[in-house]
């Protein structure tokens, strides 16, 4: 299948600022895209390259299998993290001129608009004007604005912010509905909790370079440090065996509560293989638990940002 | 519909069905019309106001000379004494009390001559009193050298300088200046609307930059079709309400004209205030035949080149500069950042302007004149107060007129690309208050 998107070798500065350099990216069809990087670190840059908004200084971008060209404007939906609707304006018409700005005619952006408005429930907003609404409520407006026009490829930034956790699981509900029914999703936010619940991809972009991509579940297996956590169950000798497993192992750090004759650590082991060190830990106490510490996204952010950073 | 055709609807409606744009539509008119009325009010109330001086001559001259005018009117005394003539004239409340002493020769007694006033005298008083004087002396003076009043007054005649064209067409004196004016009024109106319709598409882009719905917008169409809507928008808009204005202006002016029963010839003063700005002819010579006159030179009027021309100019001129106030509004995040932008755009405006009425009423083709109407900042102001006098021979050269809307042309196109680059830039740059250094290094992302 063709990847939704494809960069190729993108490069874009200003004046002497380099804001990405030779950038490449596949984003696959019918998958959740994380876009992640610090702050300047090119991410929004990158959105506007794929909407046009600018354009690169070398490289190209493929849409779809396409060259970009301006009338796949009409088939990406992009909620900015920079958003707003006009103040005065009444949310209906507001609506519907931003749908008819993607293409749509008047009747059938009414229509989808109808169904939206029930969905999400407000329905009553159609005469209101903006400045009467709560910032919640013209952000699902600003929503359903983006998803409308049933692009194929939606690039959403900071989507949940200034949301109420109730209203911002609506919306991530909405995000997978749409994925669902076959869009292709980018993904931007510093939230790094919503990208390990939504993203299947993810690229992570420093200082204009793309230092990490590809699969979330790979990189993830790809940065286990085979670090085990183990809590063991010890009859007042604690300090002893704490004393015995450090000369054998490598303990990164412990806790020893000679109360509940619990011991917590943290241990490295040279490979993935378990079985000898579960044996002998096994002879010393009681296993309460052992498990493998997988990294989360925000540790592999932290992580790959910091090396790149040095 | 076309992208841009839904944003310049857009942007009209959104003009339009503001609240301060139907108030300011619909009470402008009134206010205008309300001033120019009043003054003219004023003036009349000011003018109708007749000062009374006594008068209390001692001596035998100057009998029947004091004869009731348009401002002034006399009360003479007889037979009592001067401190009597004061308190008199305290007591009934008039403006003074001249006193002419008894005196054996006109000279003497004019020399002789004192006004009592409660307060300084006004000048409409003195400059009566002393044009009495003044003409009775000459005539005494005339008469000594035996010059009798009936050849005096044969003297007096006033001469005029009768002029022509060497095609035969006569002249008239000011027609230069009611021709630069009828001009100057449709560069001012250029101007006007420049400064007034401009700042409202500088507001809507800062509007649009601090509401933050630029990026969504610009994801739908271009930068540049965004601008031009919204130039275009506000422009209609502008256009429905100079069209209100003038319509609705003349009509109450007209009715308050009845109703007050106020001379037009009185408002003439006031020119300068007034909406269409065509009524500041300057003073008519008495004489049926004169105005005739007059009257077929503005018939003579190039009116549709005029037209025409102020059409070309107006659209050109305003694109260029309301599409600089849109860079403006681009490029800074508050309306109070504008100021530094703003001031250099009005220069050339104003400076059109005065050069206009300073220069081209007296020499509507000296080089002044011709530069400022070739200059494209200026030209749509200063070639209008030119045009009044046709083009070709008398009237500006054709090839000055292409020339200008030549240069404006590619003008035009040169600010509204650069004006481009800007916006273009400037629509999604947050917190930076820019340099002209800024802008300048923005025209070359």
């Amino acid at each position: 299948m063709t990847p939704i998107l494809v960069a190729e070798n993108v490069s874009k500065s200003f004046g002497e600022h380099t804001a990405l350099s030779n950038v490449s990216l596949d984003i696959p069809k019918n998958c959740i895209y994380g876009l992640l990087g610090p702050n300047g670190a090119g991410k929004t840059t990158l959105i506007r390259i794929i909407n046009q908004i600018t354009y690169p200084d070398t490289g190209q971008v493929f849409f779809d299998g396409e060259p970009l060209a301006p009338k796949h404007i009409a088939t990406i939906g992009y909620l900015p993290e920079e958003r707003g609707l006009y103040k005065s304006m009444k949310v209906g018409e507001q609506a519907l001129y931003l749908a008819q700005l993607k293409g749509l005619s008047k009747v059938e952006a009414k229509k989808r608009l109808k169904y939206w408005f029930e969905r999400l429930e407000i329905g009553d907003w159609w005469n209101k004007k903006i400045q009467e609404l709560s910032k919640g409520m013209a952000q699902k407006i600003q929503f359903i604005v983006t998803v409308l026009h049933q692009p194929k490829l939606l690039i959403f930034d900071e989507p949940f912010s200034g949301f109420d956790p109730i209203n911002a699981n609506r919306i991530k509900d909405e995000i997978l509905e749409l994925k669902k029914q076959g869009t292709s999703i980018i993904f931007s936010t510093h939230r790094m909790e919503s990208v390990e619940e939504l993203c299947e991809y993810i690229t992570l972009i420093h200082k204009s370079h793309k230092i990490l991509e590809g699969k979330l579940s790979d990189i993830k297996k790809a940065h286990k440090n085979n670090v085990f956590k183990v809590g063991l169950q010890v009859n007042g000798q604690g300090e002893g065996i704490l004393k015995e497993l450090q000369e054998r192992f490598r303990i990164l750090n412990h806790v020893f509560d000679p109360k509940e004759k619990q011991l917590d650590f943290t241990l490295k082991l040279p490979s993935g293989d378990t079985t000898e060190a579960l044996a002998h830990l096994a002879t010393r106490a009681n296993i309460n638990h052992f498990e493998e510490t997988i990294p989360t996204a925000n540790d592999i952010f932290i992580q790959t940002v910091k090396a790149k950073g040095e | 519909m076309s992208k841009l055709g839904l944003i310049v609807k857009r942007e009209y409606l959104a003009k339009v069905r503001n609240k301060s744009f139907v108030v300011m539509t619909f009470l402008s008119p009134i206010l205008m019309v309300g001033m120019v009325v009043l003054i003219a009010y004023l003036t009349k109330i000011n003018d109708s106001e007749t000062h009374i001086v006594s008068v209390l001559n001692d001596s035998r001259y100057f009998h029947g000379d004091f004869l009731p005018g348009e401002s002034v009117s006399f009360i003479e005394f007889t037979d009592i004494a001067l401190e009597e003539a004061k308190d008199s004239t305290l007591a009934l409340q008039y403006d003074g009390l001249l006193h002419i002493p008894k005196s054996n020769n006109l000279e003497d007694a004019s020399q002789a001559a004192f006004l009592y006033t409660k307060d300084n005298p006004t000048s409409q008083v003195l400059n009566r009193l002393e044009a009495i004087f003044e003409n009775r002396l000459r005539k005494n003076r005339l008469e000594n050298l035996g010059v009798s009043s009936k050849e005096f007054a044969s003297i007096e005649k006033e001469y005029e300088l009768r002029t022509a064209t060497f095609k035969g067409e006569r002249n008239l004196k000011g027609i230069n200046e009611i021709k630069a004016f009828i001009g100057g009024g449709f560069g001012y109106l250029i101007m006007m609307f420049i400064i007034i319709y401009g700042g409202f598409v500088m507001r809507s882009v800062i509007e649009e930059k601090t509401t933050r719905i630029i990026e969504v917008i610009i994801s739908s169409v271009k930068p540049f079709q965004l601008m031009l809507g919204k130039i275009l928008g506000t422009s209609l808009a502008g256009v429905t309400q100079f069209a209100i204005w003038i319509f609705s202006a003349s009509l109450l002016l007209f009715v308050a004209l009845l109703l007050f029963d106020i001379d037009m010839a009185a408002l003439g003063g006031q020119a300068a205030i007034s909406p269409s700005g065509m009524e500041g002819l300057p003073s008519i010579p008495e004489g049926d035949d004169y105005i005739q006159k007059y009257v077929n030179e503005l018939f003579k009027i190039p009116w549709l080149l005029l037209l025409f021309s102020f059409v070309i100019y107006f659209v050109l001129g305003y694109l260029i500069y309301s599409s600089i106030y849109a860079a403006i509004g681009a490029a800074v995040d508050n309306e109070t950042d504008t100021q530094q932008f703003i001031f250099p755009i009005i220069l050339p405006l104003m400076l059109a302007i005065y050069v206009g009425f300073f220069s081209v009423f007296s020499n509507p083709h000296g080089p002044i004149a011709v530069g400022f109407s070739l200059f494209p900042l200026t030209s749509p102001i200063v070639m209008l107060m030119r045009l009044p006098g046709g083009i070709g021979e008398g009237g500006v050269p054709l090839w000055q007129l292409l020339l200008s809307i030549l240069l404006l042309i590619i003008t035009f196109l040169a600010i509204v690309w650069l004006a481009a680059k800007i916006y273009r830039v400037g629509i999604l740059m947050y917190g930076k208050k820019p340099s002209y250094k800024e802008l300048y290094k923005w025209l070359k992302y």
